[in-house]
């Protein structure tokens, strides 16, 4: 039997335009849909494939967040999740979000705990590591494939600067995730009806302490003010490239 | 007390981002008056990594363990953390590699430090640490702080300038021995995606989507990206349709980049995709739609038929470089 854990980030939907509070305190949720974190999903994905291709699997997806945070574990359940926990309390930085990670799963013997390889909300990249880190597991980092050697060990791919690296990893092993290791899936009629009965679990938080304090939000400094060019005159715009030294 | 930075090589070269990295805990030292060192590890030539003294690196603590060879994540972060440690380092800083971003974490919490990531402004340390971050893919920007003592920050590729500043420099091997558990999971092979230009550290990318209408049309594409030493990239429904390898998706769920250029050529500018590239200095779009929302967000611009826009592109070149 394979234990699954797969942490998920709880984030607006893509297509999100993007606004803060006027104080920058946080974003400003009217209207917002909120979503698995599409590479939490790819994690999810994958662990439900280890079930398809015939392993003993129990997975187990977890969410560090408030009540809000529910519907996303349901979907996590109907998409084939076997039970979920919600760690009551706020995702605010990473460190504590992976220390709590880290407490709950001490001790449960998990042989594989599935991540985004970054949540599209706040891009850190560091609950994958330091869950890893915490736990004393092998971590590998940007995963785009992997399969299954054995009962116990499985081979990667991982995406490097101009390439993709080959490893064999024995478990218990943090995986995070991005695009190729799986297809993200579309739930059904009858695993969304399932996931109503799944068990969802609300579990206190560990007492840690948090590392980063966010201060407040901002935008990029606005773009446009574009300068067009004829389609005739491609001549100009490589000229201009030219003077402003881009090319 | 001092600051390290994380030397990242590559076949035995050091890469842009390492450089980056220096200038960046150059520019902090001299805020603070720290020395700044740097650790490279795997093999490299002495005379390779003294070129970190041209970037205002004092010290090279070269870790070279034959079982380290290739890259290794938890033997890695374990080197790095040593060298830290026995320096008194106060800030380690690292380039936003994957290499970069997979060992960050481990070193954060293995010096029980705060650590900072993609960040894209000169941490000011006077009162803890206050720096600013890239979030929401690119549609926000965070300012965050820490009263942690210490401080492990990964620096946004293409985020940094790169600036020479000359200082002696010496480079001396630090011993090293990785755990046996730290070499558990261990490259055994690496496949590189093609000879081109690596995409996050592209100075200019070129860029194409659906109006290429297919696959076969991307000759000219890869013609504009030669003259221009540019790397290629796609959109995401190009790379779904096959028409173009996975690894040039760009985008929210593809890679993110800030290159100093970025030419779109027949993307309309899905905000998905607007949010893996809109830390591009410098965009230019070329679409036939001029209601594209690229346009928004657009430096450059032209309104044309992509098909005759870029050979016009691609003689203009020509010509502008056969006059030079």
């Amino acid at each position: 039997m394979l234990k699954i854990l797969v942490c998920i980030s709880h984030v607006p939907d893509t297509t999100t335009k993007i606004k803060f509070e006027a104080d920058g305190s946080a974003l400003d949720r009217t209207g917002v849909t909120f979503v698995i974190n599409p590479y939490c999903e790819y994690g999810l994905s994958r662990a439900i494939g280890l079930r398809e291709e015939g392993k003993q699997v129990s997975i187990t997806a977890l969410c560090v967040g408030g009540p809000e945070v529910e519907p996303t574990l349901r979907k996590a359940l109907a998409i084939g999740a076997d039970d979920a926990v919600r760690i009551d309390a706020p995702a605010n930085d990473s460190a504590f979000v992976a220390r709590q990670i880290a407490a709950y799963a001490k001790g449960k013997e998990f042989d594989l705990i599935f991540t985004g390889k970054e949540s599209i909300d706040f891009n850190g990249s560091i609950v994958p590591g330091m869950v890893a880190e915490l736990m004393d597991f092998a971590f590998i980092s940007f995963a785009t494939h992997m399969e299954m050697k054995g009962d116990n060990s499985a081979t990667f791919h991982r995406e490097i600067d101009g390439g993709m690296e080959v490893l064999d990893a024995t478990f218990p092993v943090v995986v995070s995730c991005q695009k190729g290791i799986s297809e993200w899936r579309i739930p059904n009629m009858r695993g969304i009806m399932a996931a109503r009965k799944k068990p969802l679990a609300k579990v206190s938080p560990a007492e840690v302490r948090e590392y980063v304090d966010p201060v407040k939000l901002t935008y990029p400094p606005a773009r446009g003010n574009t300068q067009y060019f004829e389609p005739e005159d491609a001549q100009g715009l490589v000229g201009t490239l030219i003077d402003k030294g881009l090319i | 007390m001092s600051i390290l930075i994380f030397a990242e090589t590559a076949d035995g070269q050091l890469k842009k981002p390492a450089f980056e990295a220096a200038t960046y805990a150059c520019d902090l030292a001299q805020k603070s008056g720290e020395a700044v060192h740097a650790v490279a590890i795997g093999p490299a030539e002495a005379s390779t990594l003294e070129k970190l003294g041209q970037y205002g690196v004092s010290t090279v603590h070269h870790v070279h363990d034959e079982a380290m060879n290739a890259f290794a994540n938890a033997a890695y972060a374990a080197a790095v953390t040593a060298v830290a440690e026995s320096i008194d380092a106060r800030v380690v800083v690292l380039p936003q590699t994957y290499n970069g971003r997979a060992i960050a974490p481990r070193i954060a919490v293995k010096l029980d430090a705060a650590l900072f990531s993609g960040v894209i402004s000169l941490v000011d340390p006077a009162n803890g640490f206050d720096a600013t971050r890239s979030a929401y893919s690119g549609k926000g920007i965070e300012e965050i702080k820490t009263q942690c003592d210490k401080l492990v920050i990964t620096v946004k590729a293409n985020g940094y300038r790169v600036e020479a500043q000359p200082t002696e420099v010496t480079v001396a091997a630090f011993a090293f021995q990785p755990e046996a558990s730290d070499l558990n999971a261990i490259a055994r092979e690496l496949i590189k995606a093609s000879e081109g230009i690596s995409l996050t550290e592209a100075e200019i990318v070129v860029s194409a989507g659906r109006g290429m209408k297919g696959p076969e049309n991307w000759g000219m594409i890869e013609e504009l990206a030669g003259l221009l030493g540019a790397a290629t990239a796609c959109s995401k429904p190009t790379a779904d349709m096959g028409w173009r390898p996975h690894h040039e998706h760009v985008g929210q769920t593809g890679i993110q980049i800030a290159p100093n250029l970025y030419i779109a050529i027949g993307i309309s500018g899905a905000i998905q995709h607007l949010a893996g590239v809109s830390s591009s200095k410098n965009i230019v779009v070329i679409n036939k739609d001029p209601e594209a929302p690229f346009f928004k967000v657009a430096d450059y611009g032209i309104v044309g038929d992509l098909f005759e826009v870029v050979p016009r592109l691609i003689e203009a070149i020509k010509a502008a470089r056969a006059a030079a």
